[in-house]
C-alpha cells in the first residue's frame, strides 16, 4: 500500500523524467536562496545603525553603479537560459513520448466524484481503481499505459504522483496521459482539480501488477458472473431489479444497464466504495445502501429509502458481483 | 428700522472645534459619505480593506480548524467549500485591491505635489462601487439559500471555473453574487485606476518630469495601466457567465459545442496580471521604505523603473502557467514556461536593488523597516517557489496542491501584506499625526513572523506529498497529519500578531506623542506639509529639482540635482 | 508650513511646464480599457468559428450590412464637420452637422434593431441557439449598447448647445465626445469585418 504518494519518490518514467529536472531545479533555486539571503543576512548585520554618533552623519549618496546592475542582470539571465533549455526538454520528454504498440489502453471518465475506469481493448469496465502490469526497464520489454481522459460534467484532475505529473480531464475534451511504472503495489491518487461538494472524496487508487497478475486480473473481470448462491443474494437480485437501481447502475448480462452511476458488474474486485470513502465490506455496503449521504454527504446517489431487508438482500446480492 | 446699533455686549463665537460641535458624530459620517478628499477616501479604502480582512481572516482560521486533523467534522463539506471560495474572494477584491488604491488615493497627490486627484467625484464613486460590491458578496449568505447545498454563499472557488459555474452544477443563486460582486469591483478599480493614471500624467507638480516621481508613483501607474488592460477581461467573464446562467448562451456550456477551457484563459488572462497589480504596490512602498531608512536613495532609479514596466508588460503574456494541466501542446506549454521565467528576471533584479540601497547605508531598525526587511526575505522565498512552478514539468506535480497554496501565501502575505504593514507603519504618523509604537509593533512583527512561517512553509512539504487543494478533510496515513497539524497552530500566533498590530493602532493615535511634519527624516513632498495635511494638501504648490526635494532643501550643499 | 524655495528651479532652469490634458488623458485611458473588453469578445467569436453544433452558421443568416455601416462611418465624418464648424465659430453648422451624426447613428441602431428581429424570429437564432449565436449578439451587443450611450451622449450635448448652456470654451469637452464616438466607430469596423466578412466565409467541421 503506498499511501504516501511522495512525488520525489518516483516510480514510473514519466514521473522520474519530471523529478530528475525537479532536483535541478531545486538545487538551482536552493543555491540562488542561500545566496541572497547571505547578503541581506550580511547587509543587515553590516550597516546597521549603531549608536548616537552615527546618526551625525548620513553615509555617502549612492544612485547605482552601471557595472554591479549589468552583474545582477546578465546572471540571472544566464541562469533562466538554463532552466529554459531544462524545462523545454522535459516538457517534450514527457508530452510527446512516443507509445508502443502493446501500450495497455485505458480510458477514464471523470464524474462528480467517482472515476469511470475502461479498457476499451478488453471490454471491461470498472470505477476508482486502475489495474496495469509493471513495465520492464528493458527497451524492448516496454509495457507503458496510455490514458485517455475525459469528463461527464466538470473539470476533475487526473494525479498519482509516484506515477506521473496530474493531466485534467475536462468535458468536450478529451487529453491524454501516460504511465510506466517499475514497482508494484497500490497507488494513491486524488482529483486534484476543484469539482463541487465531495471534491475532496474522489480518491482513487492504480494497482500495479506482475505482468501475469495483470492477466490474472483481467481473466477475472472478463469471467460471467456466477449465479448467487443464497436464496438471501436471489432475494436481493430481484429486489435490486425491482427498484429503480437499473436506472443508474450497469451489471453485465443483466437488464441493469444504467450509465449515470458506476459499473457494478465486477464491484467486489474494488478495495473500497464511494472512490475511496469507506473500505469495501458487508458492513459498509449495508450502511451505503441504508443511506449514501450518511458516508458521502452530497454524492449524487439519493437515499433511495430501501426497508432493511430489501438492504440486506441487495447487500447479499452485490457481494456475489466479482 | 435702525440697523446702527451695535451691540455692545455682542461676544464673538468660539471658533467651532472638529468634534466638538453638537452633533459630531453625524457631521463626520456625512462627511464621510460625502466626501471627495482623496485622503479621506484613501483611509476609507485602508479601513474597508482591514475590516475585510478579519472577516476573512476569520474563515482561514475556521479552515484550519477543519484541516488541523484527518477526517475531522468541524465544518461540513459545504461550507467548507464556501469558506475557501469567500476567503479567497474576499482577500484579492475586498482586501489586497482596496487597500493598495487606498495607499494609491492618499499618496500620490501628495507625492507629486497634486491637490487632490484629477477627478475627486469619480474617486468617490470608485469607492462606493467598491464597497456595495463588497456587502453583496457578503450578503450572499443570508440573501441566497436555496435548497440544500444550493443557496448561500458562492462555493466555487474564487477562480470559479466552468462548467461548475454553470446553471446545472451551480443551482441556486450563490455564483451569481460572486459574479455581480466582481462585476461592480471591477467597474471601481477601472475608474480608481484612469484617475490615477491622469492624476500621475497631467497634475505633477513643476519641475516633477516623469525621471523624478517617486518610485511609489511610478509602480502605482504602471499598475493602473495593467488595472485598465486586465480587469476588462474579468468583466467580459462575468458577463458571458451571467448571459450562460441566465440567457442560456453556450460560452461555457460543452454540451453545445462550448469550451471550459475558454474561462480558464479568459479568467487567468486578467487573473495573472491581477497577482502583479497585487504585488508591485507592495513594490511601491518598499522602495519608498527601504531608502529612507538605509538613509541612501534608492539603488538604480532608472532601472527599477524600467523592471517594472518590464513585469507589467511580461505579465500579459504568461497567464497559461495556471494552465499547464489542461492538456495544451507542448510548444504551448514550453511558450508559457519561457514568459514566466523570463518575468523572474526584471522581479529578481529589484531584490537586488533593494538589498543595493541597504549596502552602504545606516540602517534603522523602525517599524516599516523591519516588516521590508521581512517583506525581502519572504519574498525571495515566494519568487524562487514561483520559479520553481514556472517548469510546466515540475507544475505537472506542484499546481492544484497545496505547493500552490504556499507559493502564492508567501507572495501575497509574506510580500504584500508585509510591505501594508510597513506602509501603514510609515504613512501613520503622516495620515493621523501620532507615531505608533514601536515596542507593540515589535511584538506584532515577531509573533506574526512566527505564526506566518509556522502555518505556510509546512504546505510546501504536504504539496510535495501529493496533497491537493480545496479538499474539506483528508484521510489519514497519507503522510499529510502533520504537516496540517502545525499549519493550523501557526494560525494561533497570527491570530495574536493581528491583535498586536490592532491595538498598536488604537494606542497610538490616543496615547503616543505627535510626530510632526517628518519624523522619519524622508525626502518626498508628503513630508512636505503637516500631519495630518490639510484638506488642500499645500499651502503653496511646491517646485521640484530632483528626485528627492526634501533631500536638497535638507542638504543645500549637496543637492540630488547636482549628481543625477 | 516647508518653504521650498531652495528646491525650485531657477532662473537658469526655464522650463515650460505644460501637461497633458486631464479630460484627454482620461478618454485615451477609456478607449483602451473598452478596446480590451472588446478584445475579448473578439476573440470569444474568433474561437468559436466554425465550431457549431447546429444550424443556422454565419453565412447562412448574415449579410454585409451595407448601409448601416456607410451610415456609421459617414457619422464620424459628419461629427468631424461639425467640430469644424465650432471651430470657425459657426452654431448653426455645429448644430446641423452634429444632428445628422445623430441621425446616421440612430439609423444604424435601427438597422441593427431590424436586423435582430429578422434573425430571431425568421432565422430562428437566439443567443441559446448555438455558440455563433451567443458570440454573435454578446459582440454586436456590446458594440450597440456603446452606441446607445454615444448616441445619449450626443443628444445631451445637442440640447444643452440648443439651450445655450455649454460655455464658449468647452470645445475641449465635445472634442472627447467626438473621440469617444470615433472609437464606436472604429470597433465598428474590426466587427463587422470579423462577423460579416470573415466569419461567413469559414467551413463548419
Amino acid at each position: 500500500m503506498r499511501q504516501v504518494s511522495d512525488m520525489f519518490e518516483p516510480l514510473s518514467r514519466p514521473a522520474e523524467m519530471i523529478h530528475q529536472s525537479a532536483l535541478l531545479v531545486l538545487l538551482i533555486t536552493a543555491g540562488i536562496f542561500v545566496v541572497v539571503t547571505a547578503m541581506l543576512v550580511y547587509v543587515v548585520w553590516k550597516f546597521r545603525h549603531r549608536g548616537a554618533e552615527d546618526k551625525l552623519q548620513e553615509p555617502p549618496q549612492i544612485y547605482g553603479s552601471s557595472h554591479i546592475e549589468l552583474a545582477w542582470t546578465v546572471i540571472p539571465i544566464l541562469i533562466t537560459f538554463v532552466l529554459i533549455l531544462v524545462t523545454s526538454r522535459t516538457i517534450g520528454e514527457v508530452q510527446n513520448a512516443p507509445m508502443p504498440k502493446n501500450a495497455i489502453q485505458v480510458k477514464l471518465i471523470g464524474h462528480q466524484w467517482w472515476w469511470e475506469v475502461r479498457y476499451p481493448e478488453e471490454g471491461i469496465v470498472t470505477a476508482n481503481e486502475i489495474h496495469v502490469p509493471v513495465s520492464s526497464r528493458a527497451v524492448e520489454r516496454r509495457l507503458p499505459t496510455a490514458i485517455l481522459l475525459e469528463s461527464a460534467d466538470v473539470i476533475h484532475s487526473f494525479w498519482v504522483p509516484q506515477l506521473t505529473g496530474k493531466t485534467d480531464l475536462i468535458p468536450n475534451r478529451t487529453n491524454k496521459t501516460w504511465i510506466e511504472p517499475f514497482a508494484t503495489g497500490t497507488f494513491f491518487g486524488s482529483c486534484a482539480a476543484f469539482c463541487g461538494l465531495q471534491h475532496a472524496n474522489m480518491l482513487l487508487r492504480v494497482i500495479l501488477h506482475e505482468p501475469e497478475d495483470y492477466q490474472r486480473w483481467l481473466a477475472k473481470m472478463k469471467a460471467s458472473a456466477k449465479a448467487p448462491a443464497s436464496p438471501l443474494a436471489e432475494q436481493g437480485r430481484k429486489d435490486f431489479f425491482a427498484n429503480s437501481c437499473v436506472n443508474c447502475h450497469q451489471i453485465d448480462g443483466t437488464i441493469a444497464k444504467g450509465g449515470f452511476g458506476p459499473n457494478l458488474t465486477k464491484l467486489m474486485t474494488r478495495q473500497t466504495l464511494g472512490a475511496g470513502v469507506a473500505p469495501l465490506n458487508q458492513k459498509n455496503l449495508s450502511e451505503w445502501l441504508r443511506d449514501p449521504q450518511k458516508l458521502k454527504v452530497g454524492c449524487l446517489m439519493p437515499d433511495m429509502k430501501l426497508q432493511a431487508s430489501q438492504i440486506d438482500s441487495i447487500t447479499a446480492y452485490l457481494m456475489t458481483l466479482e | 428700522m435702525n440697523t446702527d446699533i451695535v451691540d455692545e455686549n455682542f461676544q464673538m463665537p468660539e471658533p467651532e472645534r472638529i468634534g466638538q460641535e453638537r452633533g459630531a458624530l453625524t457631521r463626520i459620517a456625512q462627511e464621510m459619505v460625502f466626501t471627495v478628499d482623496h485622503k479621506i477616501l484613501g483611509l476609507m479604502y485602508i479601513a474597508s480593506g482591514l475590516i475585510f480582512f478579519v472577516v476573512s481572516g476569520l474563515m482561514a482560521v475556521a479552515i484550519r480548524v477543519q484541516l488541523a486533523v484527518p477526517g475531522n467534522h468541524a465544518v461540513p463539506p459545504d461550507v467548507f467549500n464556501r469558506l475557501f471560495t469567500m476567503h479567497g474572494t474576499a482577500m484579492v477584491f475586498l482586501v489586497g485591491m482596496p487597500i493598495i488604491f487606498g495607499f494609491a488615493n492618499y499618496l500620490v497627490p501628495l507625492m507629486i505635489g497634486a491637490r487632490d486627484m484629477a477627478f475627486p467625484r469619480m474617486n468617490a464613486f470608485g469607492f462606493w462601487v467598491f464597497f456595495f460590491s463588497g456587502v453583496l458578496l457578503y450578503f450572499s449568505y443570508l440573501g441566497a439559500p436555496g435548497l440544500y447545498a444550493a443557496g448561500s454563499a458562492p462555493d466555487v472557488g474564487w477562480f470559479a471555473y466552468s462548467p461548475l459555474t454553470g446553471r446545472a452544477f451551480s443551482r441556486g443563486h450563490s455564483t451569481d453574487y460572486w459574479t455581480l460582486s466582481l462585476l461592480l469591483g471591477g467597474i471601481g478599480s477601472m475608474a480608481t485606476s484612469i484617475n490615477i493614471i491622469v492624476t500621475t500624467v497631467c497634475m505633477r507638480c513643476k519641475g516633477m518630469t516623469l525621471g523624478r516621481m517617486p518610485l511609489f508613483v511610478w509602480l502605482f501607474l504602471v499598475v493602473a495601466l495593467m488595472v485598465i488592460i486586465a480587469l476588462p477581461p474579468l468583466s467580459a467573464c462575468q458577463i458571458m457567465l451571467t448571459l450562460d446562467r441566465y440567457c442560456g448562451a453556450r460560452f461555457f456550456d460543452t454540451q453545445a459545442g462550448g469550451s471550459a477551457v475558454l474561462w480558464q484563459h479568459f479568467f487567468w488572462i486578467f487573473g495573472h496580471p491581477e497577482v502583479y497589480i497585487l504585488i508591485l504596490p507592495g513594490f511601491a512602498i518598499a522602495s519608498e521604505v527601504i531608502p529612507v531608512f538605509s538613509r541612501k536613495p534608492i539603488f538604480g532609479y532608472p532601472v527599477m523603473v524600467a523592471a517594472s514596466v518590464m513585469i507589467a508588460f511580461i505579465s500579459l503574456g504568461v497567464w497559461a502557467h495556471h494552465m499547464f494541466t489542461v492538456g495544451m501542446s507542448s510548444l504551448g506549454n514550453t511558450f508559457f514556461a519561457i514568459s514566466t521565467l523570463l518575468v523572474a528576471i526584471p522581479t529578481g533584479i529589484k531584490i537586488f536593488n533593494w538589498i543595493g540601497t541597504m549596502y552602504g547605508g545606516k540602517l534603522r531598525f523602525e517599524l516599516p523597516m523591519l516588516f521590508c526587511i521581512g517583506f525581502l526575505f519572504q519574498f525571495l522565498i515566494a519568487g524562487l517557489t514561483g520559479v520553481m512552478l514556472a517548469i510546466a514539468s515540475f507544475d505537472w506535480q506542484l499546481n492544484d496542491s497545496y505547493f500552490v497554496v504556499a507559493h502564492f501565501h508567501y507572495v501575497l502575505i509574506g510580500g504584500l501584506l508585509y510591505t501594508i504593514f510597513a506602509g501603514i507603519y510609515y504613512w501613520y504618523p503622516k495620515a493621523l499625526g501620532k507615531m505608533p509604537n514601536w515596542k507593540l509593533g515589535l511584538w506584532h512583527f515577531i509573533v506574526f513572523t512566527i505564526g506566518f512561517h509556522v502555518t505556510f512553509f509546512p504546505q510546501h512539504i504536504s504539496g510535495f506529498l501529493g496533497m491537493p487543494r480545496r479538499i474539506y478533510t483528508y484521510e489519514a496515513g497519507r503522510g499529510w497529519d502533520l504537516w496540517n497539524l502545525i499549519s493550523s497552530i501557526g494560525v494561533i500566533f497570527q491570530i495574536v500578531g493581528i491583535l498586536f498590530f490592532v491595538v498598536n493602532l488604537i494606542y497610538s493615535y490616543i496615547w503616543e506623542k505627535d510626530a510632526g511634519d517628518d519624523p522619519w527624516d524622508a525626502w518626498s513632498l508628503e513630508w512636505a506639509t503637516t500631519s495630518p495635511p490639510p484638506p488642500y494638501n499645500f499651502e503653496t504648490i511646491p517646485e521640484v529639482r530632483s528626485r528627492r526635494p526634501l533631500w536638497d532643501l535638507k542638504h543645500p550643499e549637496d543637492p540630488d540635482w547636482k549628481f543625477e | 508650513m516647508t518653504d521650498m524655495s531652495a528646491a525650485t528651479t531657477t532662473a537658469a532652469d526655464p522650463i515650460e511646464w505644460k501637461l497633458p490634458s486631464t479630460r484627454k488623458v482620461a478618454v485615451i485611458s477609456l478607449i483602451l480599457t473598452e478596446s480590451s473588453l472588446f478584445t475579448i469578445f473578439l476573440v470569444a467569436y474568433l474561437f468559436y468559428m466554425g465550431k457549431n453544433l447546429n444550424h443556422p452558421y454565419p453565412a447562412d443568416v448574415l449579410k454585409f450590412p451595407v448601409l448601416a455601416t456607410a451610415a456609421l462611418l459617414s457619422s464620424s465624418f459628419s461629427i468631424v464637420f461639425s467640430e469644424m464648424a465650432l471651430h470657425r465659430g459657426s452654431k448653426a453648422w455645429f448644430h446641423i452637422w452634429w444632428a445628422i451624426t445623430i441621425a446616421l447613428g440612430s439609423y444604424f441602431l435601427w438597422f441593427t434593431g431590424t436586423e435582430w428581429h429578422n434573425l430571431i424570429f425568421h432565422d430562428h437564432l437566439t443567443i441559446s441557439t448555438n455558440v455563433f449565436g451567443s458570440t454573435f449578439y454578446s459582440l454586436v451587443g456590446l458594440h450597440a449598447s456603446h452606441v446607445i450611450i454615444g448616441l445619449f451622449l450626443l443628444s445631451l450635448i445637442l440640447i444643452l448647445s440648443l439651450l445655450g448652456k455649454i460655455p464658449k470654451d468647452h470645445t475641449e469637452h465635445i472634442e472627447m465626445i467626438s473621440w469617444y464616438w470615433h472609437f464606436v466607430d472604429a470597433i465598428w469596423v474590426v466587427v463587422v469585418t470579423v462577423v460579416y466578412v470573415i466569419s461567413t466565409g469559414v467551413p463548419n467541421v
